[in-house]
């Protein structure tokens, strides 16, 4: 008896792998329809381009960008030794260093302030985030006309107090302060939004209970809501340096990445280079390193962070 | 000289809707006072602007013949549980326990006495080092009330406490916490919407519904003397049976137009002045006929056979009526059943104003047994 069972297991057995096979092939062919729209679309305009922006890195260009001659690291070895691209990365690392921390603290202020239950806080909350409902164009054309030498409003405000003018857009020395203000204007009400989307997400109980416990206000900012958002922290801190080498739009439209090339920042640099220059090698070759940097940034952050981070 | 004292209390969120209407009662100090309600009855309210989490809309709140309605909670010398702890995630669970000190300021080497002190009476010296999600609902409960008791506070407030515990870790906690404010002298008040927690736990228990206090007194005095039909029912688990009573003749009246009991003097007093009569009967007295004759038969519905008891479910005329028998009682559904039901046993009540009109009087005799 148990010899019939063993051979009618033995079947079954077999039977039993080749549906469960069947039924695994089937739920691959489905997922792979579910992503086929997204490989379809990243393959076209990510993938191809990064692997032939790097194809690129190792050739010179006619100026229609077709590829001419091989010409290996030779685009990369070039671009450090110039002191143009020097410059142009010693100013993104400084705009970087002016923006990503005003932003993070002026929005947290902002986040921290418009959390409170007051009165017509709403319209303070909508007043707040609506710098991420302007274009990035429409607001540097704002921004243009307040740096403007003569009418711009900046100058009046510091001529009223005898000051003197500041040409805001073309002394080297503003000029990268002037581009950083604008952004940190721009980027105010993302970072805003989800800051107090984070603050807004934390039990209220916590507080209640650090009342009853006697916690004063900056008590409970520094116990409670400063480590309870960190991971919305880390976000904002990583999304914010990522935009803010990747900065293009107040660039093109203000300075241009003048004067003496104060402003011309990594992204820049590729436009002009790729654009004006026609030298798509030497471009891609900038690009390839502007990716490296961000990718190297973002991992340093993540190794830092994710200690300091405190997760549900 | 009562240690808190509320005094015409009233809340609103909304001009015009009252959440809580002239709120009055005292707490002794070293009592366990239990507010028990149904959920939106205003309990938590109440609890909350106690612990000044919620602005008093009117009247007085006194704490030590203090008037402490403008105080902020840290002023007030208090400690509270929450219901979902409020236990900070970040933090383990010494940190959570030293929160409060450490706001205080108080020193160092007084919040180290207490945390030791706190942590071996909570069972949690093993646990310190780890956070609020590494540990179970029980040991969560624990730090939160760790909290309250390393504050020190003569006054622990306490909102649904046991409500995310399953009911056997419930039961346990139940003794715990009580045996807690016994061995600290706490004054503690209590909020829950389980009448088990309120009668095994109070001190005193207060009865809310709709914002109106019920019924304040001694869990027996609730159980054997409701002032009113909610109070009844509410008190009581299986509830307590009602039905309408209908006056036959002088001799005899009928409920719910099944079951008939005799007039007695009392009951024809109170009917010259009540119109419309409600009859309540505990489930426990609708009793086997082993020591007594029959009084009447009732159709079965339903057997819950519990072990050490059996409930069983009667239709009367309609209603399902409880009866709970101790012991083991091999009975089928389905079956007319003889019962035995003493006219003593029941309570009456006013059907229109709700109100008592006369408890059962059995009471000080045979039920309650005195050591």
């Amino acid at each position: 008896m148990t010899e019939a069972a063993a051979t009618l297991s033995q079947e079954d057995y077999i039977l039993f792998e080749q549906t469960k096979r069947k039924h695994r092939y089937k739920q691959f062919i489905k997922g792979m329809l579910f992503l086929l729209p997204s490989i379809v679309l990243f393959s076209v305009f990510l993938f191809y381009p990064l692997l032939r922006t790097i194809y690129l890195s190792f050739f010179l260009t006619d100026a229609s960008g077709a590829p001419t001659v091989f010409i290996g690291w030779d685009n990369f070895v070039t671009l450090f030794q110039s002191s143009i691209f020097q410059q142009s990365i010693k100013s993104t690392f400084l705009f970087v260093l002016y923006t990503v921390p005003l932003t993070i603290v002026v929005s947290l202020f902002l986040a921290i302030i418009a959390n409170e239950k007051l009165r017509g806080i709403g319209f303070f909350r909508t007043i707040f985030s609506s710098g991420m409902g302007i274009s990035v164009a429409a607001a540097s054309v704002f921004w243009l006309y307040l740096f403007h030498p003569t009418i711009g409003f900046l100058n009046i405000i510091l001529d009223t107090f005898r000051l003197e003018k500041i040409s805001w857009l073309t002394d080297p020395s503003w000029a990268l302060i002037a581009i950083s203000v604008t952004t940190i204007w721009m980027n105010i009400g993302f970072t805003f939004l989800i800051l107090l989307g984070g603050l807004q997400s934390m039990d209220k109980y916590l507080y209640e209970s650090a009342d009853v416990d006697g916690a004063g206000y900056f008590y409970k900012l520094r116990r409670i809501t400063i480590p309870m958002l960190s991971p919305t922290l880390f976000f904002v801190v990583t999304v914010t340096i990522i935009n803010a080498f990747q900065t293009f739009g107040q660039v093109d439209i203000l300075t241009q990445g003048g004067p003496q090339n104060a402003t011309n920042f990594i992204v820049y640099s590729i436009y002009r280079e790729a654009f004006t220059n026609y030298q798509f090698g030497s471009a891609s070759a900038q690009a390839i390193i502007l990716f490296i940097i961000i990718l190297i940034m973002t991992i340093i952050q993540f190794k830092l962070g994710e200690r300091k981070v405190h997760y549900q | 000289m009562s240690y808190i004292e509320l005094t015409d209390i009233t809340k609103s969120y909304h001009a015009g809707k009252n959440i809580l209407e002239k709120i009055n009662f005292t707490i002794e100090k070293g009592e366990f006072f239990v507010l028990v309600g149904p959920s939106g009855s205003g309990k938590s309210t109440l609890l909350r602007m106690i612990a000044g989490l919620e602005n008093v809309t009117d009247g007085i709140l006194k704490m030590n013949q203090k008037i402490v309605n403008h105080l902020p909670p840290k002023d007030r010398n208090l400690s509270m549980v929450f219901q979902n702890y409020a236990l900070y995630p970040h933090l383990s669970v010494e940190q959570n326990i030293l929160f409060g000190l450490q706001a205080k300021k108080v020193s160092k080497k007084e919040q180290k006495k207490r945390l030791k002190e706190t942590a071996e009476m909570m069972g949690l010296s093993d646990f310190l080092d780890r956070k609020p999600r590494q540990l179970s609902g029980g040991q969560r409960q624990r730090v939160a009330l760790a909290r309250a008791v390393v504050s020190e506070a003569p006054l622990c407030l306490m909102d649904e406490p046991l409500s995310n515990l399953d009911a056997k870790l419930r039961a346990q906690m139940r003794v715990e916490i009580r045996r807690l404010q016994k061995q600290l002298g706490l004054t503690l008040i209590y909020v829950t919407h389980d009448q088990v927690e309120a009668m095994t736990m109070g001190d005193r228990i207060m009865v809310l519904n709709d914002g109106e206090i019920q019924q304040v007194g001694k869990p027996i005095t609730l159980y054997n003397e409701p002032a009113n039909l909610f109070v009844a029912s509410f008190i009581g688990s299986p509830k307590m049976n009602i039905g309408k009573a209908e006056v036959k003749n002088t001799s005899c009246f009928l409920i719910n137009n099944t079951l008939s009991f005799p007039v007695g003097p009392i009951l024809q007093e109170a009917l010259k002045e009540h119109k419309d009569i409600v009859v309540g009967i505990r489930p426990e007295h609708i009793q086997p006929t082993t020591h007594h004759e029959a009084t009447h038969s009732l159709e079965v519905v339903n057997v819950e056979q519990l072990g050490n008891e059996t409930t069983l479910a009667f239709d009367v005329d309609g209603e399902l009526w409880t009866a709970k028998w101790p012991g083991q009682w091999d009975i089928m559904a389905g079956h007319q059943l003889k019962v035995y039901i003493s006219e003593e046993h029941l309570s009456f009540f006013d059907a229109q104003t709700k109100q008592l009109v006369r408890p059962a009087s059995f009471n000080s005799q045979e039920e309650v047994q005195a050591i």
